[in-house]
């Protein structure tokens, strides 16, 4: 009986020895956590076809020398024929690319990041929706080359007048920016008659 | 005679005294379908059926009018409206001439007040149902479901629009195709258009972006309609199983998928994979919060910018209640007739728990054994040199 009850509190023992292993091994192989939330946000507002590089690098250094999180925010333009609330999946498909590149350079630097899209009028408008929905503590942008598409000097000086916290502008130089991997993909084309059926917005 | 047989006969006699539809569709003005209607007509005419033109529009291109020549022409009837005088087809006089084919431009075309129909492509009914073949054209922008994201692709909206189903009730659909760089050769070669036309055309709509865009789209539309003639091939009538079959069929090509997700920038990952899929497939987008509470203050930040992100993407957000996220996705998904669902990895479990109770997907698959399930790998580990597992609910 005795022997019993030693084999039974033995194999009991083991059990729990076997689930303390089992347990530790599943902690230790357990990865590092990525980078939590910072508490700063750090906008980081941009457009189709004018994502640059060295605005990016820029706000990732500023981000993590504050251990921030990075909020890019893809301005997205609705023409005035459409209501404000339609959905974009054209742009909507650029967007999620450009977001998704962000990302990963994001996480390669370590950097938290907190994507969104925001809908406006004009870039200007896109710009005042963020402002009303977004907590942040600086903006990095790039200001534009003359002529081409991005921040010119008026939206610069009407972020200046308009936006709460600090501004950092990126004078515009030799860039490089970052594009989506196709400007228009079959996955953001109109749908089909058939596939519109099935979707109701 | 069987009452079954009596309808079957009925229904046929009225399928052969319904006249044969057939819809040219083109990407844009210029494409060629008037031409190529008109091509097809001749060859109807040589053939020895009774063609007449009910109604053409050749913008003066002379090709057009020249392909025209030798076919009868119903003369428009002028329609008075305010002070000016329109014309439009003359819808009483085609039923009265009774040809075996008749050409019929521009469906989309909105009738004069006053007419038998507000639109063509009602007049085109009448046609059909008097029995006489119709030959007819009209550009994609022009269907009612696609004018929205048309005019976001190209920023023109197209104000004269037809339902969709008049492209499913056509027994032909053919596609006018050509490349944006070939029509736009043609434009500059004034076919289209007048020459003072031709800069503005093409600094608005007549660009290669443009172009290409509504080329696909055109091209998806008819492969859509040619799978779906495919699958059902003959409406069900009689059995109620036939009626069952039919329903399943076109059940079985709707996709309709559920992302699981939680008020958190980790779920942004989640709701980008499923977005994609979901343009890929054709189908529509869910998204699910399963809480047991009531949102926290960064909860309820997350959850605007997700509602909103849910807006832009044409999602629909659901914030459900409950205490099992497995039972109350499964009860979603069966309402909402979801075929996959999406979610992040799940967060790792101790030993004990993962004893005690299977993990999230293995209690999904078991509770919806008839729905595709994906776990979205986090590509953005991989790019951070990391190989091990990411938490997420």
């Amino acid at each position: 009986m005795t022997a019993l009850l030693i084999v039974l509190v033995a194999l009991l023992a083991l059990a729990v020895v076997a689930l303390a292993a089992t347990h530790l091994q599943y902690r230790r192989r357990r990865p590092s956590r990525l980078p939590s939330p910072g508490a700063g946000r750090i906008l980081f507002p941009f457009m189709a076809g004018a994502l640059s590089q060295r605005a990016l690098d820029a706000a990732l250094r500023l981000a993590r020398a504050e251990s921030a999180t990075l909020v890019p925010v893809f301005l997205a333009r609705v023409s005035m024929h459409l209501p404000i609330d339609t959905p974009l999946p054209r742009q909507s498909g650029i967007a999620l690319s450009l977001q998704e590149a962000i990302e990963q350079r994001a996480t390669a630097w370590g950097i938290p990041v907190d994507a969104r899209i925001e809908r406006g009028r004009t870039y200007r408008h896109a710009l005042r929706q963020t402002f009303e929905h977004e907590r942040y503590d600086r903006i990095v942008l790039a200001a534009a080359v003359r002529g081409e598409s991005g921040f010119g000097a008026d939206d610069v000086a009407w972020l200046l007048d308009n936006a709460a916290g600090e501004i950092v502008v990126l004078r515009p130089g030799t860039d490089t920016t970052i594009d989506p991997p196709r400007p228009r993909s079959l996955r953001s084309l109109p749908r089909t008659t058939r596939e519109r059926a099935r979707v109701s917005y | 005679m069987e009452p079954d047989r009596a309808t079957e006969a009925d229904s046929s006699i009225k399928e052969r005294r319904r006249g044969r539809y057939k819809i040219f569709l083109g990407m844009a003005a210029g494409v060629g379908k008037t031409y190529r209607m008109l091509q097809e007509g001749q060859a109807e005419a040589e053939a020895g059926r009774d063609v007449v033109i009910g109604y053409l529009e050749p913008h003066n291109r002379p090709e057009t009018i020249a392909q025209a020549e030798g076919l009868e022409l119903i003369p428009r009837r002028r329609v008075r409206y305010r002070d000016t005088e329109l014309e439009e087809m003359d819808l009483p006089a085609i039923l009265q001439r009774a040809p075996e084919l008749c050409l019929i431009d521009e469906l989309a075309h909105t009738n004069a007040p006053g007419l038998e129909h507000g639109k063509r492509y009602q007049d085109i009914e009448d046609v059909l149902e008097a029995g006489i073949d119709v030959f007819s054209t009209v550009n994609v922008q022009h269907l009612e479901s696609l004018n929205d994201q048309v005019a976001e692709v190209t920023g023109t909206r197209v104000r004269e629009t037809v339902p969709d189903a008049v492209l499913g009730t056509a027994d032909d659909v053919v596609l006018l195709d050509l490349t944006p760089e070939s029509l736009i050769e043609r434009l500059l070669a004034g076919k289209i258009y007048p020459q003072d036309r031709v800069q503005a055309a093409l600094n608005n709509f007549f660009t290669i972006e443009n172009l290409a865009a509504l080329r696909e789209v055109s091209l998806r539309q008819v492969a859509e309609e040619v799978e779906h003639k495919r699958v059902i091939t003959e409406p069900a009538r009689g059995s109620r199983e036939d009626q069952w079959i039919e329903s399943a069929a076109a059940h079985a090509i709707h996709d309709r998928l559920l992302a699981l997700v939680t008020p958190t920038p980790k779920s942004q990952r989640v709701v980008r994979r499923a977005w994609r899929s979901a343009q890929r497939l054709g189908g529509e987008l869910d998204l699910l919060w399963v809480t047991d509470h009531e949102p926290r203050d960064e909860e309820r930040e997350q959850l605007d910018a997700l509602r909103r992100l849910a807006s832009v993407l044409g999602a629909h957000l659901l914030i459900e209640h409950g205490d099992d996220i497995a039972a109350t996705a499964a009860r979603v998904a069966e309402d909402r007739g979801t075929t996959y669902i999406l979610m992040g990895r799940p967060k790792p479990r101790s030993a004990i728990r993962r004893l005690l109770q299977p993990a999230l997907p293995f209690r999904l698959l078991s509770l919806l054994p008839a729905v595709d399930l994906r776990i979205v790998a986090d590509r953005t580990r991989r790019a951070a040199g990391g190989n091990g597992t990411k938490e997420e609910s």
